[in-house]
Protein backbone atom coordinates (compact mmCIF):
# COMPACT_ATOMS: atom_id res chain seq x y z
CA UNK A 1 0.00 0.00 0.00
CA UNK A 2 2.81 2.93 1.09
CA UNK A 3 4.65 1.52 -2.18
CA UNK A 4 1.73 2.61 -4.47
CA UNK A 5 0.81 5.31 -3.11
CA UNK A 6 4.42 6.78 -3.14
CA UNK A 7 3.96 6.35 -6.97
CA UNK A 8 0.01 8.70 -6.32
CA UNK A 9 2.20 11.32 -4.63
CA UNK A 10 4.79 11.67 -7.10
CA UNK A 11 1.84 12.51 -9.54
CA UNK A 12 0.64 15.61 -7.45
CA UNK A 13 1.80 19.26 -8.21
CA UNK A 14 2.32 19.88 -4.35
CA UNK A 15 5.39 17.38 -4.35
CA UNK A 16 6.66 17.57 -7.48
CA UNK A 17 10.12 17.51 -7.47
CA UNK A 18 10.23 16.12 -4.11
CA UNK A 19 12.69 12.78 -3.90
CA UNK A 20 11.62 9.36 -3.63
CA UNK A 21 13.55 8.93 -0.03
CA UNK A 22 10.40 11.78 1.21
CA UNK A 23 7.60 10.75 -0.90
CA UNK A 24 7.90 7.17 0.88
CA UNK A 25 7.98 9.27 4.19
CA UNK A 26 4.97 11.18 3.36
CA UNK A 27 3.20 8.02 2.01
CA UNK A 28 3.95 6.46 5.56
CA UNK A 29 1.54 9.52 7.05
CA UNK A 30 -1.10 8.94 4.23
CA UNK A 31 -3.97 6.77 3.57
CA UNK A 32 -6.61 6.94 0.73
CA UNK A 33 -10.13 7.88 1.54
CA UNK A 34 -13.83 8.24 0.09
CA UNK A 35 -16.46 10.42 0.99
CA UNK A 36 -20.00 9.69 -0.44
CA UNK A 37 -21.79 12.56 -2.49
CA UNK A 38 -23.27 14.73 0.41
CA UNK A 39 -21.23 13.48 3.24
CA UNK A 40 -19.35 15.76 5.83
CA UNK A 41 -15.86 15.71 5.96
CA UNK A 42 -15.08 17.92 8.46
CA UNK A 43 -17.19 20.33 10.55
CA UNK A 44 -15.98 23.89 12.51
CA UNK A 45 -14.40 23.37 15.82
CA UNK A 46 -13.50 19.65 15.54
CA UNK A 47 -10.14 18.15 15.84
CA UNK A 48 -8.29 19.31 12.54
CA UNK A 49 -6.23 15.88 12.60
CA UNK A 50 -5.82 15.42 9.21
CA UNK A 51 -5.49 17.38 5.27
CA UNK A 52 -7.04 15.70 2.02
CA UNK A 53 -5.82 15.99 -1.27
CA UNK A 54 -8.44 16.02 -3.72
CA UNK A 55 -8.01 13.23 -6.50
CA UNK A 56 -11.31 13.41 -7.90
CA UNK A 57 -14.55 15.31 -7.20
CA UNK A 58 -15.64 18.25 -5.97
CA UNK A 59 -15.62 19.51 -1.92
CA UNK A 60 -17.49 22.39 -0.84
CA UNK A 61 -16.40 24.90 2.12
CA UNK A 62 -19.03 26.24 3.84
CA UNK A 63 -19.94 28.51 7.09
CA UNK A 64 -22.89 27.90 8.94
CA UNK A 65 -25.30 30.56 9.76
CA UNK A 66 -28.13 30.19 12.59
CA UNK A 67 -30.47 32.03 10.52
CA UNK A 68 -29.20 31.39 6.84
CA UNK A 69 -28.20 27.75 7.47
CA UNK A 70 -24.91 27.01 5.29
CA UNK A 71 -23.19 29.25 3.11
CA UNK A 72 -20.90 28.29 0.32
CA UNK A 73 -17.55 29.57 0.58
CA UNK A 74 -15.42 28.04 -1.78
CA UNK A 75 -15.31 24.78 -3.83
CA UNK A 76 -11.98 22.63 -4.26
CA UNK A 77 -11.68 20.23 -7.20
CA UNK A 78 -9.43 17.42 -8.09
CA UNK A 79 -5.41 18.33 -7.54
CA UNK A 80 -6.23 20.99 -4.59
CA UNK A 81 -5.36 20.71 -0.57
CA UNK A 82 -7.95 20.60 1.44
CA UNK A 83 -7.42 21.74 5.09
CA UNK A 84 -4.13 23.78 6.79
CA UNK A 85 -5.88 24.14 10.82
CA UNK A 86 -3.48 20.88 11.33
CA UNK A 87 -0.57 22.81 10.64
CA UNK A 88 -1.14 25.10 14.11
CA UNK A 89 -2.72 25.10 17.66
CA UNK A 90 -5.20 24.60 18.45
CA UNK A 91 -5.58 22.19 15.31
CA UNK A 92 -9.15 22.74 15.07
CA UNK A 93 -11.09 23.41 11.68
CA UNK A 94 -11.76 26.95 10.89
CA UNK A 95 -14.72 25.89 8.65
CA UNK A 96 -16.90 22.66 7.53
CA UNK A 97 -16.70 20.89 4.44
CA UNK A 98 -18.60 18.04 2.39
CA UNK A 99 -18.66 16.36 -0.50
CA UNK A 100 -20.70 17.91 -3.48
CA UNK A 101 -19.69 14.69 -5.42
CA UNK A 102 -18.14 11.30 -4.86
CA UNK A 103 -14.68 12.60 -3.68
CA UNK A 104 -11.59 10.19 -3.65
CA UNK A 105 -8.67 12.25 -1.66
CA UNK A 106 -5.40 10.95 0.13
CA UNK A 107 -5.78 12.31 3.20
CA UNK A 108 -2.26 12.62 6.06
CA UNK A 109 -2.04 12.25 9.29
CA UNK A 110 -1.18 15.87 10.77
CA UNK A 111 0.24 14.38 13.95
CA UNK A 112 2.39 12.46 12.13
CA UNK A 113 3.46 15.08 9.52
CA UNK A 114 4.27 17.12 12.51
CA UNK A 115 6.22 14.98 13.75
CA UNK A 116 8.26 14.02 10.73
CA UNK A 117 8.96 17.80 10.32
CA UNK A 118 10.59 18.29 13.58
CA UNK A 119 12.76 15.51 13.07
CA UNK A 120 13.67 17.05 9.80
CA UNK A 121 13.94 20.57 9.43
CA UNK A 122 14.83 20.28 5.80
CA UNK A 123 11.44 18.63 5.22
CA UNK A 124 9.89 20.86 7.25
CA UNK A 125 11.01 23.74 5.74
CA UNK A 126 10.18 22.37 2.10
CA UNK A 127 6.58 21.12 3.28
CA UNK A 128 5.83 24.58 5.18
CA UNK A 129 6.86 26.30 1.51
CA UNK A 130 4.82 24.57 -0.35
CA UNK A 131 2.08 25.41 2.01
CA UNK A 132 2.86 28.75 1.99
CA UNK A 133 2.22 28.81 -1.60
CA UNK A 134 -0.97 27.55 -1.90
CA UNK A 135 -2.10 29.42 1.11
CA UNK A 136 -0.76 32.63 -0.25
CA UNK A 137 -3.11 32.04 -3.90
CA UNK A 138 -6.07 31.33 -1.56
CA UNK A 139 -5.65 34.65 0.08
CA UNK A 140 -5.12 36.16 -3.61
CA UNK A 141 -8.18 34.92 -4.98
CA UNK A 142 -10.22 35.65 -1.71
CA UNK A 143 -9.08 39.38 -2.02
CA UNK A 144 -10.18 38.89 -5.83
CA UNK A 145 -13.40 38.31 -4.58
CA UNK A 146 -13.13 40.94 -2.13
CA UNK A 147 -13.11 43.63 -4.76
CA UNK A 148 -16.10 42.12 -6.33
CA UNK A 149 -14.72 42.96 -9.48
CA UNK A 150 -18.14 42.93 -11.44
CA UNK A 151 -19.16 45.92 -9.99
CA UNK A 152 -18.60 48.10 -12.91
CA UNK A 153 -17.01 51.39 -13.02
CA UNK A 154 -19.31 52.82 -15.88
CA UNK A 155 -22.61 55.04 -15.47
CA UNK A 156 -23.60 55.50 -18.69
CA UNK B 1 -5.06 40.71 -35.65
CA UNK B 2 -7.87 42.00 -37.97
CA UNK B 3 -8.44 45.94 -37.71
CA UNK B 4 -11.63 46.39 -39.54
CA UNK B 5 -12.18 49.68 -41.59
CA UNK B 6 -15.34 51.03 -40.61
CA UNK B 7 -17.49 51.19 -43.52
CA UNK B 8 -19.79 54.24 -44.75
CA UNK B 9 -22.79 52.63 -43.09
CA UNK B 10 -23.35 54.53 -40.31
CA UNK B 11 -20.42 55.84 -39.31
CA UNK B 12 -20.82 58.92 -38.22
CA UNK B 13 -24.30 59.39 -38.47
CA UNK B 14 -26.57 56.88 -35.96
CA UNK B 15 -28.89 54.56 -38.44
CA UNK B 16 -31.98 53.88 -37.42
CA UNK B 17 -32.75 49.75 -36.31
CA UNK B 18 -35.89 48.57 -34.52
CA UNK B 19 -36.02 46.32 -32.20
CA UNK B 20 -37.18 42.84 -33.06
CA UNK B 21 -36.59 40.93 -30.05
CA UNK B 22 -35.62 41.96 -26.44
CA UNK B 23 -34.56 38.80 -23.83
CA UNK B 24 -33.94 39.51 -19.78
CA UNK B 25 -30.63 37.79 -19.19
CA UNK B 26 -30.82 38.57 -15.73
CA UNK B 27 -32.07 41.23 -13.17
CA UNK B 28 -30.13 44.12 -15.08
CA UNK B 29 -28.99 42.85 -18.59
CA UNK B 30 -30.99 42.34 -21.59
CA UNK B 31 -30.01 40.94 -25.10
CA UNK B 32 -31.67 42.82 -27.70
CA UNK B 33 -32.46 41.89 -31.42
CA UNK B 34 -32.33 44.44 -33.82
CA UNK B 35 -33.26 44.93 -37.86
CA UNK B 36 -32.24 48.08 -39.92
CA UNK B 37 -34.86 49.89 -40.99
CA UNK B 38 -33.42 50.52 -44.08
CA UNK B 39 -31.09 48.21 -46.46
CA UNK B 40 -28.85 45.66 -44.17
CA UNK B 41 -26.91 45.50 -41.27
CA UNK B 42 -22.93 45.82 -42.01
CA UNK B 43 -21.07 43.02 -41.90
CA UNK B 44 -19.90 42.42 -38.77
CA UNK B 45 -16.81 40.05 -37.03
CA UNK B 46 -16.51 38.46 -33.48
CA UNK B 47 -14.94 40.70 -30.81
CA UNK B 48 -16.22 44.54 -32.58
CA UNK B 49 -18.57 46.80 -31.38
CA UNK B 50 -20.63 49.23 -32.26
CA UNK B 51 -21.91 52.65 -30.96
CA UNK B 52 -25.87 52.52 -29.90
CA UNK B 53 -27.73 55.64 -29.29
CA UNK B 54 -30.68 55.96 -27.52
CA UNK B 55 -32.99 58.67 -29.14
CA UNK B 56 -32.39 61.39 -26.98
CA UNK B 57 -30.64 59.96 -24.19
CA UNK B 58 -27.24 59.15 -25.61
CA UNK B 59 -24.48 57.42 -27.07
CA UNK B 60 -23.05 54.21 -25.71
CA UNK B 61 -20.25 51.75 -27.23
CA UNK B 62 -21.77 47.99 -27.10
CA UNK B 63 -19.91 44.57 -28.07
CA UNK B 64 -21.85 42.90 -30.59
CA UNK B 65 -22.86 39.40 -29.25
CA UNK B 66 -24.27 37.61 -31.74
CA UNK B 67 -25.86 38.18 -35.68
CA UNK B 68 -29.21 36.47 -36.50
CA UNK B 69 -30.02 34.28 -39.91
CA UNK B 70 -31.80 36.99 -40.53
CA UNK B 71 -28.62 39.46 -40.38
CA UNK B 72 -30.60 40.98 -37.16
CA UNK B 73 -27.42 42.33 -34.53
CA UNK B 74 -27.69 41.08 -31.36
CA UNK B 75 -26.53 42.91 -28.17
CA UNK B 76 -26.22 42.17 -24.65
CA UNK B 77 -26.83 45.32 -22.79
CA UNK B 78 -26.07 46.22 -18.72
CA UNK B 79 -28.12 48.58 -17.55
CA UNK B 80 -25.32 50.11 -15.65
CA UNK B 81 -26.53 53.93 -16.33
CA UNK B 82 -29.37 56.52 -17.82
CA UNK B 83 -28.06 55.57 -21.53
CA UNK B 84 -28.07 51.87 -21.06
CA UNK B 85 -31.09 51.72 -19.04
CA UNK B 86 -32.59 53.65 -22.09
CA UNK B 87 -30.79 50.84 -24.65
CA UNK B 88 -32.67 47.99 -21.91
CA UNK B 89 -35.71 49.42 -21.58
CA UNK B 90 -36.26 49.71 -25.48
CA UNK B 91 -39.56 47.20 -26.20
CA UNK B 92 -40.06 44.96 -29.24
CA UNK B 93 -40.95 47.94 -32.31
CA UNK B 94 -39.16 50.72 -30.91
CA UNK B 95 -35.95 51.93 -32.41
CA UNK B 96 -32.38 52.82 -32.12
CA UNK B 97 -29.71 54.01 -33.51
CA UNK B 98 -26.17 52.14 -34.39
CA UNK B 99 -23.03 53.52 -35.80
CA UNK B 100 -20.59 50.96 -36.76
CA UNK B 101 -19.39 48.21 -36.14
CA UNK B 102 -15.81 49.17 -35.12
CA UNK B 103 -12.80 48.05 -34.06
CA UNK B 104 -10.78 44.85 -34.35
CA UNK B 105 -11.82 41.54 -34.05
CA UNK B 106 -10.78 37.98 -31.87
CA UNK B 107 -8.05 36.34 -34.17
CA UNK B 108 -9.54 32.82 -34.03
CA UNK B 109 -8.10 31.29 -36.50
CA UNK B 110 -4.65 31.93 -35.09
CA UNK B 111 -6.17 29.35 -32.62
CA UNK B 112 -6.54 26.44 -35.49
CA UNK B 113 -4.91 23.31 -34.42
CA UNK B 114 -3.96 24.58 -30.92
CA UNK B 115 -6.14 24.20 -27.74
CA UNK B 116 -8.32 27.00 -27.28
CA UNK B 117 -9.33 28.59 -24.57
CA UNK B 118 -12.03 31.10 -23.71
CA UNK B 119 -12.38 32.85 -20.62
CA UNK B 120 -15.00 35.69 -19.84
CA UNK B 121 -16.25 37.48 -16.86
CA UNK B 122 -19.80 38.64 -16.03
CA UNK B 123 -20.61 40.53 -19.46
CA UNK B 124 -17.53 39.94 -20.75
CA UNK B 125 -19.04 36.42 -22.25
CA UNK B 126 -21.18 38.96 -24.91
CA UNK B 127 -17.70 40.00 -27.03
CA UNK B 128 -17.06 36.08 -26.59
CA UNK B 129 -20.11 34.82 -27.55
CA UNK B 130 -20.03 34.83 -31.46
CA UNK B 131 -16.41 33.59 -31.26
CA UNK B 132 -17.61 30.97 -29.28
CA UNK B 133 -20.06 29.82 -31.68
CA UNK B 134 -18.04 30.36 -34.57
CA UNK B 135 -15.61 27.33 -32.58
CA UNK B 136 -18.29 25.30 -32.15
CA UNK B 137 -19.54 25.82 -35.66
CA UNK B 138 -16.29 24.03 -36.89
CA UNK B 139 -15.04 22.15 -33.74
CA UNK B 140 -12.34 20.13 -35.70
CA UNK B 141 -9.86 23.18 -36.14
CA UNK B 142 -8.97 23.58 -32.49
CA UNK B 143 -7.24 20.34 -30.78
CA UNK B 144 -9.37 21.19 -27.88
CA UNK B 145 -11.78 23.63 -26.93
CA UNK B 146 -12.57 25.02 -22.98
CA UNK B 147 -14.89 27.89 -21.50
CA UNK B 148 -14.10 28.90 -18.37
CA UNK B 149 -16.90 31.68 -17.07
CA UNK B 150 -17.21 33.34 -13.98
CA UNK B 151 -20.17 35.81 -12.23
CA UNK B 152 -20.46 37.04 -9.24
CA UNK B 153 -23.62 35.31 -8.49
CA UNK B 154 -25.71 32.30 -10.24
CA UNK B 155 -28.28 34.89 -11.17
CA UNK B 156 -25.93 36.81 -12.99
CA UNK B 157 -25.30 34.56 -15.43
CA UNK B 158 -25.60 35.15 -18.91
CA UNK B 159 -27.35 32.67 -21.79
CA UNK B 160 -28.11 29.95 -18.94
CA UNK B 161 -29.74 27.70 -21.55
CA UNK B 162 -26.98 28.38 -24.45
CA UNK B 163 -24.11 27.61 -21.96
CA UNK B 164 -25.82 24.43 -21.18
CA UNK B 165 -25.91 23.41 -25.02
CA UNK B 166 -21.94 24.64 -25.30
CA UNK B 167 -21.43 21.68 -23.30
CA UNK B 168 -21.64 19.10 -26.00
CA UNK B 169 -18.76 21.00 -28.03
CA UNK B 170 -16.50 21.76 -25.17
CA UNK B 171 -15.28 21.81 -22.06
CA UNK B 172 -17.39 24.26 -20.11
CA UNK B 173 -16.52 25.21 -16.46
CA UNK B 174 -18.63 28.33 -14.86
CA UNK B 175 -18.06 29.65 -11.34
CA UNK B 176 -19.50 32.03 -9.42
CA UNK B 177 -18.27 34.21 -6.70
CA UNK B 178 -21.21 33.71 -4.01
CA UNK B 179 -23.43 31.28 -3.66
CA UNK B 180 -26.18 30.00 -1.49
CA UNK B 181 -25.90 25.93 -0.54
CA UNK B 182 -27.88 25.04 -3.46
CA UNK B 183 -25.66 25.91 -6.18
CA UNK B 184 -23.71 23.17 -7.31
CA UNK B 185 -21.43 24.47 -9.10
CA UNK B 186 -18.01 25.93 -8.15
CA UNK B 187 -17.97 29.19 -6.35
CA UNK B 188 -14.40 30.89 -6.62
CA UNK B 189 -12.77 33.34 -9.11
CA UNK B 190 -12.31 32.36 -12.79
CA UNK B 191 -9.03 32.35 -13.03
CA UNK B 192 -8.73 29.41 -10.16
CA UNK B 193 -10.12 27.45 -13.07
CA UNK B 194 -6.98 27.59 -14.89
CA UNK B 195 -5.27 25.24 -12.59
CA UNK B 196 -7.60 22.46 -13.57
CA UNK B 197 -7.76 22.95 -17.09
CA UNK B 198 -6.49 20.71 -19.67
CA UNK B 199 -4.24 22.48 -22.91
CA UNK B 200 -0.71 22.50 -24.45
CA UNK B 201 0.59 25.94 -23.28
CA UNK B 202 2.90 25.97 -25.73
CA UNK B 203 0.76 25.93 -28.51
CA UNK B 204 -2.76 27.24 -26.86
CA UNK B 205 -4.72 30.21 -27.77
CA UNK B 206 -6.86 32.44 -25.04
CA UNK B 207 -9.57 34.84 -25.30
CA UNK B 208 -10.39 37.00 -22.55
CA UNK B 209 -12.58 39.36 -21.71
CA UNK B 210 -13.95 40.96 -18.56
CA UNK B 211 -13.19 43.38 -15.90
CA UNK B 212 -10.15 44.54 -16.33
CA UNK B 213 -8.60 43.17 -12.80
CA UNK B 214 -10.37 39.80 -13.41
CA UNK B 215 -8.03 39.74 -16.80
CA UNK B 216 -4.98 40.61 -14.80
CA UNK B 217 -5.19 38.00 -12.27
CA UNK B 218 -6.17 35.69 -15.14
CA UNK B 219 -3.54 36.90 -17.34
CA UNK B 220 -0.86 36.03 -14.57
CA UNK B 221 -2.14 32.59 -13.98
CA UNK B 222 -2.52 31.57 -17.86
CA UNK B 223 1.48 32.81 -17.87
CA UNK B 224 1.67 30.54 -14.59
CA UNK B 225 0.92 27.98 -16.98
CA UNK B 226 3.34 28.79 -20.02
CA UNK B 227 1.06 30.46 -21.89
CA UNK B 228 3.08 32.93 -24.00
CA UNK B 229 1.51 36.99 -23.81
CA UNK B 230 1.63 36.65 -27.76
CA UNK B 231 -1.26 34.12 -27.50
CA UNK B 232 -3.37 35.97 -24.79
CA UNK B 233 -5.60 37.91 -26.81
CA UNK B 234 -8.02 40.46 -24.48
CA UNK B 235 -10.79 42.58 -25.31
CA UNK B 236 -10.20 46.49 -23.50
CA UNK B 237 -12.61 48.68 -22.01
CA UNK B 238 -12.31 52.72 -22.09
CA UNK B 239 -14.55 55.64 -22.34
CA UNK B 240 -15.22 55.68 -25.63
CA UNK B 241 -17.30 58.35 -27.17
CA UNK B 242 -16.63 58.76 -31.09
CA UNK B 243 -15.66 55.34 -31.98
CA UNK B 244 -13.67 56.31 -34.94
CA UNK B 245 -10.51 57.46 -33.29
CA UNK B 246 -11.22 61.36 -33.72
CA UNK B 247 -11.96 62.42 -30.14
CA UNK B 248 -8.99 60.39 -27.91
CA UNK B 249 -11.33 59.41 -25.11
CA UNK B 250 -10.07 55.90 -25.29
CA UNK B 251 -6.34 56.59 -25.57
CA UNK B 252 -4.22 53.99 -23.54
CA UNK B 253 -0.90 54.77 -24.16
CA UNK B 254 0.02 55.11 -27.72
CA UNK B 255 -3.33 53.54 -28.77
CA UNK B 256 -6.82 54.42 -29.44
CA UNK B 257 -9.19 51.34 -28.10
CA UNK B 258 -11.63 52.30 -30.18
CA UNK B 259 -9.96 52.04 -33.50
CA UNK B 260 -6.97 50.04 -32.74
CA UNK B 261 -8.60 47.81 -30.47
CA UNK B 262 -10.62 46.82 -28.64
CA UNK B 263 -9.20 43.48 -28.84
CA UNK B 264 -5.32 43.19 -28.37
CA UNK B 265 -2.90 40.37 -28.09
CA UNK B 266 -1.49 40.47 -24.22
CA UNK B 267 2.27 41.27 -25.52
CA UNK B 268 0.59 44.28 -27.33
CA UNK B 269 -0.97 46.10 -24.44
CA UNK B 270 0.55 44.97 -21.20
CA UNK B 271 2.75 47.66 -21.33
CA UNK B 272 -0.11 50.15 -20.92
CA UNK B 273 -2.87 47.87 -18.40
CA UNK B 274 -1.00 48.63 -15.85
CA UNK B 275 -0.30 52.30 -16.10
CA UNK B 276 -2.29 53.91 -13.58
CA UNK B 277 -1.86 57.44 -14.92
CA UNK B 278 -3.47 56.19 -18.24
Amino acid sequence: MPRQLDSVLAEIPLFSGLDDETLRLLAGCASNVRFDAGQRIMRRGEPADVFYLVRHGSVVLETYFPARGPVTIETLEAGEVLGWSWLFPPYRWHLDARALTVVRATAFDGACLRGKCLEDPALGYELMSRFAQIVIERLQWTRLRLIDVYETDGRR
Amino acid sequence: MAVAEPTTHGVMAPVTYRVTDRVQETADTFTLSLAALHGEAPPIEPGQFMMVYAFGVGEVPISVSGVTDQGEVVLTVRAVGAVSGAICAAQPGGTLGLRGPFGSSWPLAAAHGADLLVIAGGIGLAPLRMLVRQALSAPERFASFTLLYGARAPADLLYTAELERWRSGASVAVTVDVADSDWRGHVGVVPKLIGAARFDSARAHAFLCGPEVMMDFTVQALQGRGIDSQRIHLSMERHMDCGVGLCGHCQLGPTLICRDGPVYSHAQIARWMGVREL
